[in-house]
């Protein structure tokens, strides 16, 4: 719901515009609310030139609490590519979905995208609502906080996760926000608990650069949302022949809604490159490794054996030798990987706290005392230059 | 115009624990500082406003308790020209979405402000969420993981920076007002305040506002204002003792490749 401020309203009719579900009609030349056609997308809130119209949040009483249902997942989609955090929360989501009884749905978002949306009955949607057009082309946090809040506020679903990547993390506080809702970042972890007789979602995340774990529930806001840490959930075995109901849900997005524009993409994926926090191996170096791009030839190679894709650690992108996307750690990328091989990285708190949810660790480093060792489940002390040509060739030798 | 930056006090988290008897974290004794993403903000909006010819008035805003302070000083040294700590018990226990209510209607109390700047995420918390909460509750739009300003145009109301996205960077141009969350680039280095900064400093206003300068009801704020509820911390469980291997690279690869084979990874 919101609230309009008579006082300041100018008349513009701009709220009236961008409604889109005519909840708005102009009165005396001063805007007007059909409250019970509101759906508290948001959409006035932006337009509004003045800052007349603010968000005005209900809490939600307990005994509404129960007709929320449903476990909702956020595909996110990029060209028409499902990214891989869809898939995996699905897996998840089933789970949560069986224990509570409740259908499975995914929410994908985009322009000519119904293949997309098809694609999800095979890791387990049951339904998949699609808002496309245009104007979700391109990601803008407006238009799709637009979109979900109206999802949300009209088909009231109990759970709803978003993979924890850049777009998550801007998607997801900005959709909290919105509606006033609870919000659990980066979970490593989730199940559903009994707390005061009611089933709820516990999501378990660390905080303090991963040095403390908490458990953590939203008892009284509903959907329960959170984002979940990519290639920490594992996605079913995809079934093509599964079929399910396609939602296609209008949402109107105002362009004047939308205060952004992308003017330029800077450093394009390198095509066919799997980025570091989808990839299922990762082969990561460090200072150690060297100080031009042919040093990280070798990891590249061995990277490419495995179909994985090539990390750096900070000093790396520093001293430009990698782009920003490939680096792990604190302010990079948080990976989870099957496998992490760790090539001449020291291993500083704020690399580790990148890697923690890997499920094996490999470190390669000289120095017998190195903190990467710590983390290790299999530790190399030795030189890269010569343990990692050693291990391409052992690999190339069993591969015939 | 006018900026304001959200700032947070964090200890340093490399020596956080947890009171396996409580389940509390043990936060005594634990050096608490500025965070870093914060103080890069605060870089960004000092920087920026070097380069404005019109009158800027920088303002340092945090929630926290007294001690909070600590951090307001370092800010008003490094450039803010004046700083607000939001504090009072009514405050405590708050999720990122009550914290985003009350650095919200501080905001509010403050008046006209072209721009606000947070850090991306706070090295305690980690959520990343007060930035766009604070965004959506104040309905003007955000710009997470901004790395860099490119360009601002205070006459056409609009500013271009460098944002890193999950692909890599892209220029992104914005209406102001709006919330930059900022993102260090890796080679940030921060200014050292000197001496005669950090005096000037001490002269420079600073102001403390409890939950009734913001107005509202005190369920608003704090635990009773907060939606999510932690009902446990404790320590990651440790991690099993790993393999070690000390010889020759041949040797070492062998029984490598064994550990992946035995873990079904190969
Ligand atoms: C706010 C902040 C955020 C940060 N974020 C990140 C982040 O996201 N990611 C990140 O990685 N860092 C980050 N850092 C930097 C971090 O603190 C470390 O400085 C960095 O991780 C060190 O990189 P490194 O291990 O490659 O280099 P070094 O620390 O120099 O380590 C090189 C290692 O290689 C070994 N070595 C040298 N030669 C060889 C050889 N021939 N064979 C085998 N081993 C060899 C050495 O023994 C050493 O252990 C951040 C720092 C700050 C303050
Ligand atoms: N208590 C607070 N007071 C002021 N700003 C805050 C506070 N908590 C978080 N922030 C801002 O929000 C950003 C993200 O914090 P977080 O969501 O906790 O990771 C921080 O970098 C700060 O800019």
């Amino acid at each position: 719901m919101i609230e309009i401020d008579v006082d300041i309203c100018t008349g513009c009719e701009k709220c009236v515009e961008v409604c889109p579900v005519d909840a708005l009609y102009m009165e005396d030349g001063i805007a007007v609310l059909k409250e019970e056609e509101c759906i508290s997308c948001g959409a006035c809130v932006s337009a509004c030139p003045v800052d007349a119209i603010e968000p005005v949040i209900e809490a939600q009483e307990a005994s509404e609490l129960s007709k929320y249902e449903g476990v909702w997942v956020f595909a996110e989609q990029h060209d028409g590519t499902l990214k891989e955090t869809g898939p995996q929360l699905l897996g998840k989501g089933r789970e949560l979905a069986d224990e509570l009884d409740e259908e499975l749905c995914a929410v994908v978002i985009g322009n000519d995208i119904e293949d997309t949306a098809e694609e999800l009955f095979a890791y387990g949607a049951e339904k998949v609502y699609m808002v496309e057009g245009p104007v979700f082309e391109e990601y803008s946090t407006e238009a799709y906080t637009a979109a979900l809040a109206r999802l949300i506020s009209k088909y009231e679903p109990n759970v709803f996760l978003y993979g924890a990547t850049h777009l998550g993390r801007d998607l997801a506080p900005s959709v909290a926000g919105r509606l006033g809702l609870g919000l659990t970042a980066d979970c490593t972890g989730l199940s559903i608990e009994e707390v005061e007789g009611r089933k709820v979602l516990q999501q378990t995340r660390p905080a303090f650069g991963g040095n403390v774990m908490a458990d953590i529930v939203c008892p009284n806001s509903r959907p329960q949302m959170a984002t979940v840490r990519p290639h920490v959930m594992s996605p079913i075995e995809p079934d093509f022949e599964r079929d399910g109901e396609i939602i296609e849900e209008g949402v109107e997005v105002h362009e004047d809604m939308i205060s952004k524009e992308v003017l330029e993409i800077l450093e394009p994926e390198r095509a066919g490159e799997i980025p570091v926090e989808e990839a299922d191996i990762v082969v990561t170096g460090g200072r150690g490794v060297g100080d031009c791009r042919e040093d990280f030839g070798l990891l590249e190679e061995l990277a490419d054996l495995l179909d994985g894709t090539v990390g750096c650690s900070r000093p790396i992108v520093e001293e430009d030798i990698m782009p920003k996307a490939k680096q792990v750690g604190q302010s990079g990328k948080t990976i989870s990987p099957n496998l992490y091989i760790v090539c001449g990285v020291s291993g500083a708190i704020q690399h580790k706290v990148g890697i923690r949810d890997s499920d094996h660790i490999v470190a390669i480093n000289n120095d017998p005392d190195a903190p990467i060792f710590e983390m290790a489940d299999f530790g190399i002390v030795g030189d890269v230059e010569e343990v990692v040509p050693a291990l391409i060739k052992k690999l190339k030798n069993s591969e015939e | 115009m006018r900026f304001v930056v959200l700032v947070k006090q964090v200890p340093d988290t490399t020596e956080v624990e947890v009171d396996e008897e409580t389940g509390t974290i043990i936060r005594e004794g634990v050096p608490s500082a500025l965070n870093a993403f914060d103080e890069f903000a605060l870089n960004v909006a000092v920087d920026l406003k070097e380069e404005l010819e019109e009158e800027v008035e920088i303002i340092a805003l945090t929630m926290g308790p007294p001690q909070a302070d600590e951090a307001l000083n370092k800010c008003l040294a490094i450039g803010a020209d004046k700083a607000v700590l939001l504090t009072d018990k009514v405050f405590a226990g708050a999720d990122t979405w009550a914290t985003a209510v009350t650095l919200g209607r501080a905001l509010k109390n403050i008046g006209e402000v072209d721009m606000v700047f947070a850090g991306q995420e706070a090295s305690d918390g980690n959520t990343a969420q007060v930035g766009p909460e604070v965004a959506a509750h104040q309905g003007i739009p955000q710009v997470t993981y901004v790395a860099e300003i490119e360009e601002f145009d205070p006459d056409e109301g609009n500013i271009i920076c460098k944002k890193e996205t999950d692909e890599g960077h892209v220029m992104m141009k914005t209406d102001i007002p709006v919330l930059l969350a900022c993102m260090p680039k890796p080679s940030f280095e921060p200014k050292i305040p000197n001496v005669k900064e950090i005096m000037k400093a001490k002269k420079k206003p600073t102001e403390e506002w409890g939950y009734e300068d913001l107005g509202g009801d005190e369920e608003d704020y704090g635990l009773d204002g907060s939606e999510s509820v932690v009902m446990e911390t404790y320590s990651p469980p440790p991690k099993g003792e790993g393999i070690k291997v000390d010889d020759k690279p041949e040797v070492a690869v062998d029984r490598l490749v064994e550990f992946l084979d035995e873990e079904g990874i190969l």
